[in-house]
């Protein structure tokens, strides 16, 4: 037992331990152990490194550690691909940090009720983002959500394929690819790879129509594609789907649908994405977290594996409360026979969400869409006319595109930027070999013109 | 009895934020592009064809700024959770220190991308090879990941990784039965099946667990692995888990601890010392990061040397002086999420871990005992309340299942009604069971390490106070809350696709004329 009582334990006082031991009538804290077998006892000391007990030395040897990070605060960085810096107000900051929200778990519906109420509002607003009815509290992250959404259609259909963008970045396919489980398991989903136009990046509606037939549970298609583009022929590729009784499921970043059209206007039956863009720190890809969205058809919301929270009403008249729906189905309520499984997540990113949607409301979400689509076509633009430089497609993406280097490898490119404090675009050069020396450069509101202007001289200089 | 106080939550009345809506007020405001911009791309419209463009603007509210701040702190405050006692069994609501939040809210952290080189993450990296070392300590495994997003996730983890060892040695799709018992958290059979597994259940003996002989019966050349958790929720520890350990490997198949009641034995037993090859620790629970209402969360992962080639990948590891991401693990499971975890709730856990020390970690579960046990005497003398498995004597460990089956058939007073009166004295809901609920009216207090005597002794008077009122008025009790930010929930189930209104599109299409009214 530590001499000195420790700052987090109120019962670490040894008079206090003595008083609960005499009003239990026991002679010692191990005797409460007795279930536990000697045999299983662990032996020998604990080893761990020296306890730091004392808060200012604690902090001392976290912020120590902290300061060997160089953050893309301090540096100038076009880093994205699902992982984005946008500006988190400081509203938000304000409301996610309190301590009501930051540590409680689940209580009841009356003692809940605020906390609830945030959940219900993230859940409304995103709905109108989408334009669609049915929305389920968040889930890990996009990759996730996709991979669920998957296996809802599976369930639906009774099918075992999958369509997916051969543009898909490499970390989410990697996460469908283990939702949809390996051949060997009798519910194994076939991912099948869609072309994509080499000239526009867009969707290649032919390959997609030739893969299509009766056995396609689902064709997911993304916009803004993971490769930036604006995905041209969505409504085109979900009537596909439909003619041939696949649902239409869409992959969508919240933050461009203040300008771009939603999925419930282009057909799709469920969508997903990101909530991360919506007021969350990136975190080193701690601040992920994602969606699962539908049209509010049972045949739907049946499939669900989230939480779902409903608006109700209390024994008070006019009085508003919320619950859970179609708990039944989740795995709390049906264990292996739940769809999926249900659990913690990233609920508190909800709230976080929530307030930035209240922020921006209608207008703001307009004007943050012109503001990214106009600066990134501006650092395309520049980049573009750099000597051994190309943007592959110039035209039609949201906040990221592809940058070709011609004479280099974008490893030593990014390598040299980091000597003038930029952190260059996520290396494609693993994941898509036929972009050759490609990199995704992602540019929001936080990249001022000078900062792209500041880009295109630093990458003029290390080329040259 | 201490005197109970005279609570009361706060009511705000507070509007849903769409109805504080007033058309053309701003919270948040963004520049033009500069006039360089402008002139070089020109009119966004036309960056955007029009076929794509959205039609009608998002009918999202338009509110000033402080107004949007002061309606979230309105609903934070109407918001109860750990401003009063919560004993939430199962997630062990403890401390979560507020340097962690207030460190990993720095740019140091905060404002990292996960795809930045390696060079300039040093410090986090140390810091998640830090808890690495510091879980394999305490669980005698060889690596910990933390890219599972929860416990339910880790578990799901195992599960992938079952798949990928049995595909490895050619057992894939002959290997298909998973086995748990019935007071197993429901993730470990829902993620076996999620993983394509069949899923076995061992159903409790006399003990209050399954008796080895069921396991023995249950296992064959079919058993892929066990997922179990222990001590249970009950706060029973299974002392032939060794021996189930070895009917498993023997007939072939892989076992995973699922350490969600860890708070109760840190330091005293080592999943690898009982012979297991896999375990999960939740951070957000016993490792004093911060539950959030549910995440972020972090399903640590450890295991073996010999399941190790087939963590997701990346792994952080300890090459020299330096700590690099390896992505090079050609036998990985691959991904179950983005990136590589809840990175701020990696480095919180770490800080808890050090805050904490060998000493410390061993008093916290002494205490989180200790305190169950105290609280157990005094709750076994009110009347109405039984514990589960009677014929259990020995001290539980850090939770104890009780049931008010007893209250309910002499009052008509079950745990929901329990639960929402005790509200009304500044106490959160306790978590009642699992399903299924074999205990009938269950509830499951879990005392935890932080709570003090007298918080303890509070939440018992609370509770005595309730069953007082059970017996002597029960309409009170039936009817409450009646201090809370709203009444209790009418009786009606949303379960119907008239009712149910997830957003408020969707409850305006259904309900207009109450939204209304």
């Amino acid at each position: 037992m530590s001499a000195t009582p420790h700052p987090y334990m109120a019962n670490s006082v040894a008079e206090i331990k003595q008083e609960m031991l005499d009003a239990i009538g026991s002679e010692s804290i191990d005797e409460l152990f007795a279930q536990i077998p000697a045999r299983h006892r662990l032996r020998g000391p604990l080893e761990l490194p020296p306890a730091l007990v004392a808060e200012v030395e604690l902090s001392r040897h976290l912020r120590d550690a902290l300061a060997r990070n160089e953050t893309c605060e301090e540096n100038l960085s076009f880093l994205g691909a699902g992982c984005w810096q946008h500006h988190v107000p400081a509203v938000c900051d304000e409301v996610v940090r309190r301590s009501e929200f930051v540590t409680p778990v689940w209580g009841t519906p009356a003692s809940d009720y605020g906390r609830n109420q945030v959940w219900f509002e993230f859940c409304s607003q995103l709905g109108e983002l989408l334009e669609l009815d049915f929305v389920g509290l968040p889930v890990y992250s996009w990759g996730c959500a996709a991979g669920h959404a998957i296996r809802m259609a599976s369930r639906l259909t009774g099918r075992q394929r999958v369509l997916v963008p051969r543009t898909l970045g490499p970390e989410r396919l990697a996460v469908i690819r283990t939702f949809c489980e390996p051949t060997a398991t009798t519910s194994h989903i076939e991912v099948a790879l869609v072309d994509y136009d080499s000239a526009t990046g867009f969707l290649d509606l032919d390959d997609l129509d030739t893969k299509l037939d009766g056995d396609v549970a689902a064709v997911y298609v993304e916009t803004p594609t993971y490769l930036g583009q604006i995905e041209a022929g969505i409504a085109e590729a979900f009537d596909l789907a439909h003619e041939h009784g696949a649902e239409a499921i869409a992959g969508v970043d919240p933050i461009s649908l203040g300008i771009l059209s939603a999925p419930g206007a282009y057909g799709a039956d469920i969508a997903v994405g990101s909530v991360q863009p919506l007021g969350v720190h990136m975190s080193c890809g701690g601040g992920v977290g994602g969606f699962i969205a539908s049209r509010d058809e049972e045949r739907y919301a049946r499939e669900y594996p989230t939480l779902n929270l409903s608006l109700t009403d209390t024994i008070f008249p006019g009085e508003r409360g919320y619950t859970i729906a179609l708990f039944q189905q989740t795995s709390y309520g049906s264990r292996e026979e739940g769809n999926d499984w249900t659990g913690n997540s990233t609920y508190l990113w909800s709230i976080a969400a929530a307030a930035y949607m209240s922020l921006l409301g209608p207008q703001g979400f307009y004007e943050l869409g012109e503001l990214i689509v106009q600066r990134s076509h501006y650092a395309a633009s520049l980049l573009d006319e750099l000597d051994g430089v190309r943007v592959l497609w110039p035209q039609g993406f949201f906040k990221e595109f592809v940058v070709t280097f011609e004479r280099a490898s974008v490893a030593d490119v990014n390598r040299s930027l980091r000597g003038h404090g930029i952190f260059g675009g996520k290396d494609l050069s693993g994941a898509f070999p036929e972009l050759g020396q490609s990199a995704l450069y992602c540019v929001t509101e936080v990249h001022t013109a000078a900062d792209v202007e500041r880009l295109a001289r630093a990458v003029a200089e290390v080329l040259a | 009895m201490t005197e109970l106080r005279r609570y009361h939550a706060a009511v705000w009345d507070e509007p849903l934020v769409m109805e504080l809506s007033r058309e053309g007020r701003r919270g948040l405001v963004f520049p033009a592009a500069e006039p360089e911009v402008e002139q070089r791309v020109g009119d966004p419209r036309s960056l955007v064809p029009a076929s794509v463009r959205r039609a009608e603007p998002p009918a999202l509210p338009e509110l000033s700024e402080p107004d949007v701040l002061r309606h979230y702190l309105h609903l934070s405050q109407e918001t109860l959770g750990m401003m009063g006692i919560s004993l939430f069994g199962t997630c062990t609501m403890k401390y979560n220190p507020r340097l962690g939040e207030a460190l990993t809210a720095r740019p140091e952290l905060a404002e990292l991308h996960p795809d930045q080189d390696e060079e300039t993450l040093q410090g986090v990296l140390e810091l998640v090879h830090g808890l690495d070392r510091i879980l394999c300590s305490l669980s005698g495994m060889d690596r910990f990941v933390f890219q599972a997003g929860g416990g339910a996730h880790a578990a799901y983890t195992f599960a992938c990784v079952a798949r990928a060892w049995l595909g490895e040695h050619g057992e894939l799709g002959k290997r298909d039965e998973v086995i748990t018992t019935i007071q197993a958290h429901p993730c470990n059979a829902a993620t076996a099946a999620a993983a394509g597994f069949k899923v076995v259940t061992l159903m409790l003996g006399d003990d209050g667990y399954p008796p080895v002989e069921a396991l023995r019966a249950a296992v064959s050349d079919r058993t892929a692995a066990l997922m179990v958790n222990n001590p249970d929720d009950m706060g029973i520890y299974n002392p032939h888990i060794d021996e189930w350990v070895e009917i498993i490997h023997d007939a072939g198949g892989l076992c995973f601890y699922d350490h969600a009641n860890f708070n109760g034995v840190m330091g005293k037993v080592r999943a690898r010392d009982l012979g297991f090859d896999a375990c999960m620790y939740m951070l957000h629970k016993t490792f004093g990061a911060p539950k959030g209402g549910g995440g972020p969360a972090v399903g640590a992962f450890g295991c073996t040397r010999e399941l190790e080639p087939y963590l997701p990948a990346p792994v952080v590891v300890q090459r020299g002086d330096r700590f690099v991401l390896d992505h090079d693990r050609p036998r990985s499971v691959g991904k179950v999420r983005e990136f590589w975890g809840n990175v701020p709730q990696v480095v919180k856990a770490y800080a808890w871990s050090r805050a904490m020390g060998a000493d410390g970690i061993h008093e916290a579960s002494d205490l989180s005992v200790l305190a169950n046990n105290y609280m157990e005497r005094r709750l076994l003398e009110i009347p109405g309340i039984e514990r589960s498995n009677p014929q259990v004597d020995a001290p539980r460990l850090e939770m104890t299942r009780y049931g008010f089956g007893k209250l309910q058939q002499e009052t008509g007073i079950g745990v929901v009604d329990v639960a929402n009166r005790l509200a009304d004295f500044g106490i959160d809901g306790p978590w009642l069971s699992h399903e299924p609920w074999l205990v009938p009216e269950p509830i499951t207090p879990e005392a935890g390490e932080m709570w003090s005597k007298e918080d303890l002794d509070y939440w018992v008077d609370a509770l005595a106070e309730v069953v007082r009122e059970a017996y002597e008025e029960p309409e009170l009790v039936r009817t409450a809350p009646h201090n809370q930010v709203v009444h209790k929930l009418a009786d009606r189930s949303v379960d119907d696709p008239e009712i149910w209104a997830t957003t408020w599109r969707a409850y305006l299409r259904k309900h207009r004329s109450a939204a209304t009214a």
